[in-house]
């Protein structure tokens, strides 16, 4: 069911360094309200205790077994199709057509699980590209059948095939004799996505003046952007004991998927933009859906395993 | 409490609750206005089954056993299998559309359930429609009303249960936030 003692020792470590800035977050909160009414700061406290209950399943399923992992992962990805799915305007012809893009989570996650890189990196891209337009077909409805076809296999790419990349990063096997392995890597994937969606909104808030996607996000600054990701590349340089890479290998990969975060988050942006709402959805309190907090990972998931695969395995 | 009453409880706890909460996603906007205390008649508009399954999974286990939804008995008990299901996991009050005769009138065995102290799940348009549009209702409920008039009737609106499992289809998928909207209702 757990991990081996050795295992646990770099993920014990991560756990007490995300513990102690966790701490530092409510503390910094319970400050402010001294100073501020405290109406400013509910959706800022909401969004820390949601960090709280984030991270602590998040290392409940680093520590879990291999099966308990996948199913968690399996779960995100359904929720985040979902919630993408929910805002679609779906015609009734494209039923089954959802049933089956629904049906490729477990598949795909079988593949993860029976440890078939083969299949789990063609299987979304090539087989269901070809099965779910014909699905359509059955439903024998061809207005609004390229939007259709295009929308769903665009959710399964981003959702399923990009996220469940997280979940492929636990079979990687670590260099022999170190305490590096799938999990360690993981976990710094998610550590500095994250911290740097919390850093990029923290220099926003700040000290952003200068918009950098007006249209798309008015939220997001170049202030933001910089600080953001430089800030998290240099937090990212005492994580390097999850890794294999060297001292400079390690500003590199973090800067990439920083920089794949953030294009994430703007991605999904622009969706939201399209249909007119504000977050994917209110599951987690003060961040909104589930789609609101993996948007980043999305893209920087498939860019980090596929670096760490071609380079370290 | 019978043996049916507690393979229902069973039912819902295993199965409907669990499924609401983590395949449909149902959300509840005002249950504070869902009635407390038995009987009384809940109302709302159809286009799917899911719709009986999250208004009774509004309730609280122990309650389910006090509320009866009206269904039809051509369709709901079309065979005994189908009946039998019905009648145990949700304690259907099947009742005829056609061939009214004075013993199965279905106002009367509305108004007899009502006064023995159960509530009832009532679809007032008398089928699922196909869409949003909620077709005219049928006259059923005011001629109950008319020999029982103290209960109250709650009105509540069900969106987005036809996207995710729409009339003519067996399986479900989530499709669309599903909500169940209770409302303020009248007293008698």
């Amino acid at each position: 069911m757990l991990l081996r003692l050795s295992e646990l020792a770099p993920l014990a470590r991560i756990g007490c360094i995300v513990l102690f800035l966790l701490l530092a977050a409510s503390t910094s909160v319970a400050l402010l309200r001294r100073f501020r009414p405290p109406t400013h700061l509910s959706e800022l406290a909401a969004r820390v205790r949601s960090w709280w209950l984030m991270a602590g399943v998040f290392f409940a399923v680093l520590v879990a077994s291999d099966a308990v992992a996948l199913v968690f992962f399996a779960f995100l990805s359904f929720w985040a199709l979902k919630e993408y799915v929910t805002l679609l305007h779906t015609r009734p012809a494209d039923h089954h057509g959802l049933l089956l893009t629904f049906l490729a989570i477990p598949v795909q996650y079988l593949w993860i699980g029976i440890r078939w890189y083969g299949m789990f990196i063609i299987f979304i891209p090539v087989y269901m590209f070809l099965i779910l337009p014909m699905q359509l077909v059955l439903g024998k409805e061809t207005r609004g059948f390229v939007a259709s076809a295009s929308q769903m296999h665009w959710g399964l790419m981003a959702f399923v095939f990009g996220l469940s990349h997280m979940g492929f990063l636990l079979n990687l096997p670590g260099p022999a004799g170190s305490a590096v392995h799938g999990r360690t890597l993981l976990v710094f994937l998610v550590f500095v996505v994250e911290m740097s969606d919390v850093l990029q909104y923290v220099w926003g808030k700040g000290w952003g003046r200068h918009k950098i996607l007006p249209t798309i996000s008015p939220q997001k600054t170049w202030e933001g952007f910089l600080g953001g990701i430089a800030s998290a590349v240099v937090l990212s340089l005492p994580m390097r004991f999850l890794t294999p890479f060297s001292l400079a290998e390690t500003a590199l990969v973090a800067f990439l998927i920083t920089l794949a975060g953030f294009c994430g988050g703007a991605v999904m942006s622009a969706i939201k933009r399209d249909f007119g709402v504000k977050d994917f959805g209110e599951t987690i309190p003060g961040h909104g859906g589930m789609v609101d907090r993996v948007d980043s990972l999305c893209y920087a998931a498939p860019v980090f395993f596929h670096y760490v695969r071609y380079f370290h395995t | 409490m019978t043996g049916r009453d507690l393979v229902q409880m069973l039912f819902f706890v295993l199965c409907i609750k669990p499924f609401m909460a983590l395949f449909i996603g149902l959300r509840v906007r005002g249950k504070v206005h869902l009635p407390q205390t038995d009987p009384f008649i809940l109302v709302a508009n159809h286009t799917s089954h899911l719709d009986t399954v999250s208004l009774l999974s509004l309730f609280p286990l122990k309650r389910l056993r006090h509320i009866q939804p009206v269904a039809a008995a051509d369709y709901f008990e079309r065979n005994r299998y189908i009946a039998g299901f019905t009648r145990t996991c949700f304690n259907i009050l099947a009742i005829a559309r056609r061939e009214i005769t004075p013993e199965n009138d279905p106002v009367q065995r509305m108004v007899a359930c009502l006064q023995a102290g159960k509530s009832l799940l009532l679809f007032p348009e008398g089928t699922r429609g196909a869409g949003t549009d909620i077709a005219p209702f049928r006259s059923g409920v005011a001629r109950v009303l008319e020999q029982v008039p103290n209960i109250p009737v709650v009105p509540a609106y069900l969106v987005n249960m036809g996207r995710s499992l729409p009339k003519g289809k067996y399986l479900p998928v989530p499709n669309g936030t599903s909500y169940a909207e209770t409302h303020c209702y009248n007293k008698g």
